[in-house]
């Protein structure tokens, strides 16, 4: 077993050595602009695009003229929210999302509440589910866009994505999914789901940083969208650029290995995973799951383990990858606003670890993983104040801090 | 983030983890911060004759958190008591060469020595206006 171990899958993943090996040549020989169409090297570009283009919207249940390539899953959620509140501005300025979606959905949101759109954050219970009666109430004549995602980043809680794409169809509004933790990791079909835009990208499925798509529906209905960046005019006008053809090889190629590996890699992550948990919940007490305890992501086990700080625990076990929701070590000083929209307490919102199962992960590594985090967090506890005060039966939340 | 050679000392080899029984005549408890807040400081002195002889913490905390306790016990020893409340957290963030966003952990253990000596110094007062009986 190598070290360190590498458990934050959900942060991104290593590029598959069957995906580089796939990009090479695009970079050394057939390395021709794909807009370029008088010249055999753009004609070669882009029928490998074209090949690829393919592959990701069957992939999705769609077709390759229904994919618009991006650089991320960020830049489709962005294109997906401004471009239809844009374009379909005289129609209505209401768009409905969840206070659990990533910050380049929740971001794109807020900008348009400051240009006069109004935005309605549907509640989420204690797992992360958000409720579909009050989608469906929350549904107004000029609301065009409801934004949801498949599955959450940081706890995992999975989307009904199906009933969700009812009450969108049914109502005439659009559905935005951004499955940027989703797609290769579970099945995803924006017919049966009645999707009409769906982000993702390649560097959560072994492909390579910096390359998305956008899922935008051609037919029944035909989804518009004003373009956010200008230029060349590439991809039917909705995203100027030129193609990043070794990347969007390895992006098609990364989804093929995910979609014919799914069923068993969903299966072997899911085993260890609960695997994981089990062991953790069997050598510690004051522990609690996070996100929804079956509906969630077959790689994702997101922990709080009480009065315990997250930060300093991934210092204990520092040759393990895991990711925290505390303050401390993200740029921000608030602890997850996933975990509060959930009503976490911020005292075990400190106290999360995020551990994210991926393709290489073997059961060795998450048995060394749960002993390292058990013989950590029992000697944190033996320094923390809080642990004592619970054992003396001290109720945390009578006593009176002094707040900073 | 990376941490300074000394925080991750203070870590992984804590000076002083521990606690005095509160109800102690000679004992001075300071608890500041938190839970929610993502740290709690409990430090505690135990004193002769106007010196701190011991000291204990306890910290719930990121790792500079920690540092900053342990460091406190460390220097608190063996001062007089208005030798450590001269102690300022400025000190310590030197000692342990923190950056900017841990500085509210040295703070955090400045305000816990502050905390120990004067909750020492009321109960003093206390037993004085009204001796044991």
């Amino acid at each position: 077993m190598k070290l360190p171990i590498y458990l934050d899958y959900n942060a991104t993943t290593p590029t598959d050595p069957r995906v580089v090996e796939t990009m090479m040549p695009y970079f050394t020989q057939t390395y021709g602009n794909a807009a370029s169409r008088n010249h055999q090297f753009g004609w070669e570009a882009e029928k490998a695009v074209e090949k690829a283009r393919d592959l990701l919207g069957e992939t999705i249940g769609g077709s390759g003229r229904e994919i618009v390539l991006t650089s991320g899953a960020t830049e489709s959620n962005n294109l997906a929210i401004l471009g239809v509140a844009d374009f379909y501005k005289e129609k209505g300025r209401h768009i409905i999302t969840s206070p659990i979606e990533h910050k380049a959905v929740i971001d794109p949101c807020q900008a348009l509440e400051q240009r006069g759109y109004e935005v309605t954050f549907l509640d989420v219970d204690a797992d992360g589910c958000i409720s579909l009666e009050q989608l469906e109430k929350s549904i107004r004549s000029d609301t065009v866009l409801v934004s949801l995602m498949a599955g959450n980043n940081e706890i995992g809680t999975l989307s009904p994505l199906e009933e969700i794409g009812k009450i969108t169809r049914k109502n005439g509004v659009l559905f935005h999914t951004d499955a940027t933790q989703a797609v290769g990791k579970i099945p995803v079909d924006v017919e049966r789901m009645n999707i009409d835009l769906l982000s993702c990208t390649a560097h959560k499925m072994y492909g390579p940083k910096g390359m998305g798509a956008l899922y935008v529906r051609r037919k029944r209905p035909r989804v518009r969208l004003s373009p956010i960046m200008f230029g060349g005019g590439h991809e039917r006008g909705m995203r100027s650029g030129t193609l990043n053809v070794p990347g969007i090889v390895g992006f098609a190629k990364a989804l093929e290995l995910c979609r014919d590996e799914m069923e068993s890699e969903a299966e072997r992550q899911t085993a260890l995973r609960e695997r994981l948990h089990k062991r953790l919940r069997a050598a510690l007490d004051h522990i609690k799951l996070n996100g929804h305890p079956t509906q969630r992501l077959p790689n994702n086990l997101n922990v709080s383990f009480g009065y315990v700080e997250g930060e300093s625990l991934i210092m204990g076990t520092s040759d393990i990858a895991v990711s925290s929701g505390s303050a401390c070590t993200s740029a921000s000083l608030e602890p997850s606003y996933v975990l509060r929209a959930l009503g976490v307490g911020d005292d075990l919102a400190h106290s999360s670890i995020r551990f994210g199962i991926g393709r290489f992960t073997t059961e060795e590594e998450i048995d060394y993983t749960a002993d390292k985090m058990i013989f950590a967090v029992k000697r944190l506890r033996e320094m923390s104040p809080l642990y004592e005060m619970a054992q003396e039966g001290i109720d945390l939340s009578t006593v009176q801090w002094a707040h900073h | 983030m990376a941490y300074s050679e000394k925080v991750i000392d203070h870590y992984n080899d804590p000076r002083n983890v521990g606690s005095f029984t509160k109800s102690d005549d000679q004992v001075g408890t300071g608890l500041v911060g938190a839970p929610e807040c993502g740290d709690v400081m409990k430090l505690q002195i135990k004193v002769e004759n106007e010196k701190i002889v011991d000291a204990k913490f306890k910290t719930f905390g990121c790792g500079s958190a920690i540092a900053s306790s342990s460091l406190a016990t460390e220097w608190v020893k063996g001062k007089t008591l208005d030798e450590a409340l001269a102690i300022q957290n400025t000190e310590i963030v030197k000692e342990l060469s923190l950056p900017p966003v841990k500085i509210h952990c040295s703070v955090l253990a400045e305000d816990a020595i502050k905390a120990a000596i004067q909750d020492y110094r009321k109960r003093q007062d206390a037993s004085q206006e009204s001796p044991a009986a």
